[in-house]
């Protein structure tokens, strides 16, 4: 069976399609079957970060209206076979998402994908709560700063009392932090929440931190999740995300400025 | 020290959360709102009484009708009920509220008490629940995880909470409280009336903390009880904090 990843936040903008693409990815890279599902109904940008815009023919809605198959919907990756993408839908109303269609789908996907990861829309209204309703885990990805760690905080209230894990008394969502846009020179003047403040407030284990990254834009812009662009401290951030994720241990990077280095290696290689 | 002592050292906690009473009004008129409590009253007497209660005026000011707080309040206290906490109320209301000891909490997310078709005062529901459990001993409240911006957790009597309790969040206790992680929300304790009941936490933030409904807010609290372990207790009417060593 399957496991649901929902990547949430509350606050808009913070990089969760980011890091959508970024994580589902690096799993089929890794070998498993993964999907990666839109639920920004109205706004999807899923598959532009994909890649896949110009490949869209059905979306979700379409399968929960049964206006078309799941397989007819779901897009094949052209870079990894083990990955697979479902659109939103551009056009329609976020009132069509109701939660017997996606349940329907999980159950679906879940017999044949190893993992499912829902980019989740900003706000904690019934979108957002409709993404992370099904899921198994939670990527909660939070900037470091105040007003976006507030969100999280809100978001993880909602995932531990109103999914179907809590409303069923099961074993609840497996919480990961994942604290994005961090730049160490900005914490070290003031201007940002440093790693530390950040876990205190949430009280959570920290999976990894992405650091603010021109790599980021420039992988969005031509459709490349910057997990594939293995040279850039973004793509090597989420690759250790994923690694971490998957069990192993890895030492957590881009904390500290220390590591300078590389985006000076980075600026230089340009 | 009594309150403390006297519950025994149960073997079982049970983490449950009890939603309290919201009182919903939409209409400003006084004789009416009595009259239709007093109806309610005449069905569960025994339910009504003490019951601590939410004041609601989302629906009155978003119609801009004016309601007399302090009249209100006192109706309600004369009816036996236990105000804790008033939401949704204008500035002169939230001002009236304060001086009678009534806590200003914040509005909700948006669901609930502006949705709820208005006039029926404590919802059914919660009666039904009462019902059905009427000889069960009162038992304390553990909370062994964080409690979340925009949770609310309502103890009938004590309260620990071992971990960290966020800003925007309230925790609320008939008893006394205990956090053992850093208290950043709103806690009140003794919220029944029982102003022999103290807050305890190792990192004190709070945004407001409150006995028996006597309360500070944060601006109030002093520089020197922040961000230290201390023990809050009510004397003659005000807020004493003490360092807990
Ligand atoms: N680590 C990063 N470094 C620099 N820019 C980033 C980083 N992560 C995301 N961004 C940029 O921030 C913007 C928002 O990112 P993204 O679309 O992933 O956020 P989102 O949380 O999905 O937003 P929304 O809430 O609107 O869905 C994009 O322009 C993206 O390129
Ligand atoms: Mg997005």
């Amino acid at each position: 069976m399957g496991r649901i990843i929902v990547i949430t936040s509350g606050k808009g903008g913070v990089g969760k399609t980011t890091t959508s693409a970024a994580i589902a990815m690096g799993l089929a890279k890794k070998g498993h079957k993964t999907v990666v599902i839109d639920f920004d109904v109205g706004l999807r940008n899923l598959d532009l970060v994909m890649g896949c815009e110009r490949r869209v023919v059905y979306d979700l809605i379409n399968v929960i209206n049964e206006e078309s198959s799941l397989n007819q919907a779901l897009i094949k990756d052209k870079r990894c076979n083990q990955l697979f993408i479902l659109p939103a839908s551009q056009t329609r109303d976020k009132d069509a998402l109701s939660q017997e269609g996606i349940e329907k789908i999980l159950n679906q996907l879940k017999k044949e994908f190893k993992y499912i990861v829902c980019d989740s829309p900003a706000g904690i209204e019934r979108g957002a709560q409709l993404a992370m309703y099904f899921a198994d885990d939670a990527f909660v990805v939070t900037n470091p700063e105040v007003s976006s760690v507030r969100d999280s905080d809100r978001m993880l209230g909602i995932l531990a009392s109103k999914s179907q894990r809590a409303e069923n008394d099961e074993e609840p969502i497996q919480e990961y932090l994942l604290l994005s846009r961090y730049s160490p020179s900005r914490v070290k003047m003031g201007e940002m929440l440093s790693v530390e403040d950040v876990q205190e407030i949430l009280s959570m284990d920290l999976l990894g931190v992405v650091p603010e990254s021109q790599a980021v834009l420039n992988a969005s812009n031509k459709g490349i999740p910057v997990i594939l662009d293995e040279q850039s401290d973004a793509g090597q951030a989420y690759a250790d995300i994923v690694a971490r994720y998957l069990g192993e241990e890895r030492e957590h990077r881009f904390i500290d400025e220390e590591k300078k280095g590389l985006f000076g290696k980075l600026f230089r290689s340009k | 020290m009594d309150a403390l002592t006297q519950h025994k050292p149960a073997l079982e906690f049970k983490s449950t959360t009890i939603n309290v009473p919201t009182l919903i009004l939409s209409s400003p008129n006084l004789t009416e709102i009595e009259a239709l409590l007093k109806q309610k009253i005449a069905q569960a007497p025994e339910f009504f009484r003490h019951s601590p209660l939410i004041l609601d005026l989302q629906a009155l000011s978003d119609h801009q009708q004016e309601l007399d707080c302090s009249e209100t309040i006192r109706l309600l206290r004369n009816l036996d009920f236990l105000p804790i906490g008033i939401r949704g109320a204008n500035m002169a209301q939230k001002e009236e509220a304060a001086t009678l000891n009534i806590p200003v909490l914040s509005n909700l997310p948006q669901s609930s008490a502006a949705a709820e078709p208005p006039p029926k005062p404590p919802v059914e529901k919660t009666t039904a629940e009462k019902i059905d459990e009427p000889t069960k001993p009162i038992e304390n409240m553990l909370i062994n995880h964080p409690v979340r911006s925009g949770q609310q957790v309502y103890s009938k009597a004590d309260l620990i909470v071992t971990a960290t309790v966020s800003a925007g969040a309230e925790i609320i206790a008939e008893g006394n409280i205990h956090v053992y992680g850093s208290l950043r929300g709103k806690a009140l304790a003794g919220a029944s009336g029982n102003s022999n009941c103290h807050i305890f936490c190792s990192d004190l933030q709070a945004e407001l903390i409150s006995i028996a409904g006597t309360y500070q807010v944060s601006d109030e609290i002093s520089d020197t009880a922040k961000n230290t372990p201390v023990q809050i207790s009510l004397k003659e009417q005000s807020l004493v904090i003490n360092p807990l060593k």
